[in-house]
């Protein structure tokens, strides 16, 4: 008994210091916040995480009360599904443009509205962008990060090696058929790859292309769109694959890429041509080592015609919605800090171009104005000094993204459709008899159901 | 005599009373239960229950859950990936069964018939079993290179051979789960077949020796006969291990290409974490169901089916 009765008393006093514990943090809690954000993905070189960690302590610096806490991060569908319906994400994350409205509509991001209007630059947004992060009931629940439009990676040395001119990279989509097959005939490596995992990577490539040459994977919006993803355009586009892979035979033996892959693949100098996001020379630089030499960048060729266009997106940042509202301020102090201050911020611009070069990472990427075009220019003629990516092997690009027409990615159930693309782009690449009208239509059949569930 | 001792003894057993259980010990046993009862209804019995719930449920785990009755079933039976992932999933358990069965009982009885070294080959054997299943595909998937200068093709372009596209092909994808399987899993039963015939009476050998028997004749006539209770619950064992098989498609293949290798457990885990706005769990915990009361179904029919010739 006496031994069950110091048990009872020891347990006893260890719930107390416990509950002591948590009181005094709780005390401690009302001075200081502590935000966990979103910092790189996984597997980012130790300098990347060095120059993030710089950023980090100033902002704590300038900010006595707020601590932050980093966490490895990269969206991808299922993980990001995963943690949101677990509720582990970070307190500050990105989305793409695909998903914020949504997610905004089923109460899974917090309202910024009051924080985000405060800030100084609010109203120089671009409208179209600012939308995007805009739920039904018009409340802010997501600022922007970055926009990219869909572009053309091609790698110099192969071009060099083929006998063609880096100088010219293709502007027909005959031409890169034509490249990619000199390529793959000289060099031996694949010419031109495409992303093909069942992760809506490989419905999001050929959307792009389909883009480009003037069709759509939906019209209307909401759930009254129609799919049409078995739109001539799409059909044109598969034939195109289809006849780089099994006539030309310039696409290699790997078809299952998917983003990260796809940008190793090309940072090893083992692809001729690819099609991703303009910015991600970030990632190739960060994540994957890329001999800047290789590297050229050129705009998607499009058709001649008046529905042609790029297809555009980007990245968001959002909150959780559990977030508190100190937690919020705290939160939108940071994203104003590390995502919007060094594009309309002279001195945090330079500090931030500093801080970069210092650490060896990319200053200069092309991306797409958040703002408007005039406060783009004049970002980019502060960090001048500082740039250190390869601007003249990315002239293609920049001198012919401003002239294209951007066109966002399909508005209703965005991933399903990608999704439902996937199989049929993967069918195509490994099965030389794929009936591709067929496949087509069942893919746009399941695309519609997504799209009137609203999912 | 012997019945009066009896009785006498029934009569000297004390009444028990709840006093007497707490003196002997019953409310120590109830203390030490505890913590394995909150732990299996924790973790193995609550979410049965919420599985069940779920699947009458409409819920992405973060709006409110709504009841939709049986509609849960009804959308996958309607899914034109169900037939597909059913018949991929019938496929993968046929040929892991046509040629994954056989491997391990073929090496054991060959290792049992080892004078010399035996303990070098069982390890030998388990050796795939402990390398952590994602380094395991991860060197596969070099050996499943589809270049020609892939593991396997450069090892068949000796002789003349390929390039086979491996995983990247429609055709070969599920063959080459199964051989990675069947290479990552044969070592446990292995070690099963072999502690089994370690049971085989010798006396029986000896016998069939005498008669003339030749070592085939020996296994078919003795050694598999001895091991039939063994080979049976390996056999259900395998079946109900490949109708959930998950870890290879996922790994390797992500269900491509084209649905090639897309499985029940894969389609599942499309529902729950496919859609990165939240994942519908009542089709996941829906199938999920089905496929457990199937399973359950099919081991009934199959202990029926198999016990006579078990306990023979």
């Amino acid at each position: 008994m006496k031994s069950l009765r110091r048990i009872a008393t020891a347990v006893a006093v260890a719930g107390l210091v416990a509950a002591g514990a948590t009181a005094s943090s709780a005390v401690g809690s009302t001075k200081t916040v502590t935000i966990s954000v979103a910092s790189l993905i996984p597997g980012s070189t130790q300098a990347a995480t060095d120059q993030f960690n710089e950023q980090v302590a100033e902002f704590e610096k300038a900010n006595p009360t707020i601590n932050v806490k980093s966490v490895e991060y990269q969206w991808t569908g299922p993980t990001f599904a995963a943690k949101l319906a677990a509720g582990t994400l970070p307190t500050v994350f990105e989305v793409p443009f695909t998903d914020a409205r949504s997610l905004g509509d089923n109460g899974q991001l917090a309202d910024l509205t009051s924080y985000a209007k405060e800030l100084p630059y609010f109203k120089k947004y671009n409208p179209a962008v600012l939308a995007e992060g805009t739920d039904a009931k018009g409340q802010i629940v997501a600022l922007p990060k970055g926009a990219y439009a869909q572009a053309l990676h091609y790698n110099r040395q192969l071009f060099t090696e083929a006998g063609l001119d880096p100088n010219k990279p293709p502007t027909t989509w005959a031409q890169v058929r034509a490249d990619a097959k000199q390529i793959a005939q000289k060099t031996g490596k694949p010419g031109y790859v495409e992303m093909a995992k069942d992760d809506n990577t490989a419905g999001w490539i050929l959307t792009t292309v389909v883009y480009s040459l003037g069709g759509r994977m939906e019209t209307g919006t909401g759930t009254s769109a129609k799919a049409t993803l078995d739109n001539p355009k799409t059909i044109q586009a598969l034939n195109l694959l289809k006849a780089m892979r099994w006539t030309d035979n310039s696409m290699g033996s790997n078809f299952d890429y998917g983003w990260s892959d796809i940008n190793q693949a090309f940072a090893a100098g083992t692809v001729g041509m690819y099609i991703s996001g303009s910015d991600v020379y970030t990632n190739l630089v960060q994540a994957s080592n890329i001999n800047p030499s290789i590297y050229g960048l050129a705009p998607i060729p499009l058709a001649n015609s008046k529905t042609a266009g790029v297809l555009g997106g980007g990245t968001l940042v959002g909150v959780r919605p559990d977030a508190s509202a100190a937690a919020k301020a705290a939160a939108v102090k940071w994203i104003d800090f590390f995502y919007e201050e060094p594009l309309v911020s002279k001195s945090q611009a330079i500090r931030n171009a500093q801080t970069l070069v210092a650490n060896k990472q990319p200053v200069g990427v092309p991306a797409l104005p958040l703002f408007n075009k005039a406060q783009y220019d004049l970002a980019n003629t502060w960090i001048k000094p500082f740039i250190n990516v390869p601007l003249g092997q990315m002239k293609p690009f920049l001198t012919g993204i401003f002239k294209q027409t951007l066109i966002p990615e399909p508005e209703a159930a965005t991933q399903s459709v990608y999704h439902s693309l996937d199989a049929v782009v993967e069918a195509v690449l490994t099965n030389k008899n794929t009936n591709v009208v067929q496949m087509l239509q069942q893919a746009n059949s399941a695309a519609q159901t997504a799209i009137q569930q609203g999912t | 005599m012997t019945s009066s001792r009896g009785l006498s003894h029934v009569r000297e057993v004390p009444r028990r009373t709840p006093l007497t259980w707490v003196r002997s010990g019953g409310l120590t046993t109830v203390l030490f239960l505890l913590p394995l009862l909150f732990a299996f209804g924790a973790f193995s019995w609550y979410p049965i229950v919420r599985t069940v719930i779920m699947s009458v449920q409409h819920t992405n785990l973060v709006q409110p859950a709504t009841w939709v009755g049986f509609q849960n079933f009804r959308n996958v039976w309607h899914d034109p990936l169900f037939p597909i992932a059913v018949k991929n999933t019938a496929y993968f358990a046929g040929l892991a069964l046509v040629f994954g069965y056989p491997v391990p009982l073929v090496a054991a009885v060959l290792m049992s018939e080892v004078r010399k070294r035996r303990g070098i080959y069982s390890a030998l054997a388990y050796l795939p079993v402990v390398i952590p299943p994602v380094v395991a595909v991860l060197l596969w998937k070099t050996f499943y290179d589809a270049s020609s200068t892939g593991a396997f093709n450069t090892i068949l372009g000796w002789v003349h051979l390929g390039p086979y596209p491996w995983l990247q092909s429609q055709q070969w994808a599920m063959p080459s789960l199964v051989l990675e399987s069947t290479w990552a899993n044969a070592g446990g039963t292995v070690i099963i077949y072999l502690a089994a015939l370690t049971g085989v009476q010798t006396e029986l050998y000896e016998a069939a020796a005498v008669d003339g028997a030749n070592l085939w004749q020996k296994i078919w006539h003795v050694t598999l006969p001895q091991l039939r209770g063994v080979l049976l619950v390996t056999m259900i064992l395998q079946i109900i291990g490949t109708a959930q098989v998950f870890l290879e498609p996922y790994l390797f293949t992500s269900g491509g290409p084209a649905n090639a290798t897309l499985t029940v457990l894969l389609l599942i885990y499309n529902y729950a974490f496919g859609n990165s706005l939240g994942g519908d769990y009542g089709n996941a915990t829906a199938l999920s169901l089905m496929l457990a009361v199937f399973l359950a179904l099919f081991s009934l029919l199959y202990l029926r089916a198999t016990r006579s010739w078990s306990t023979r």
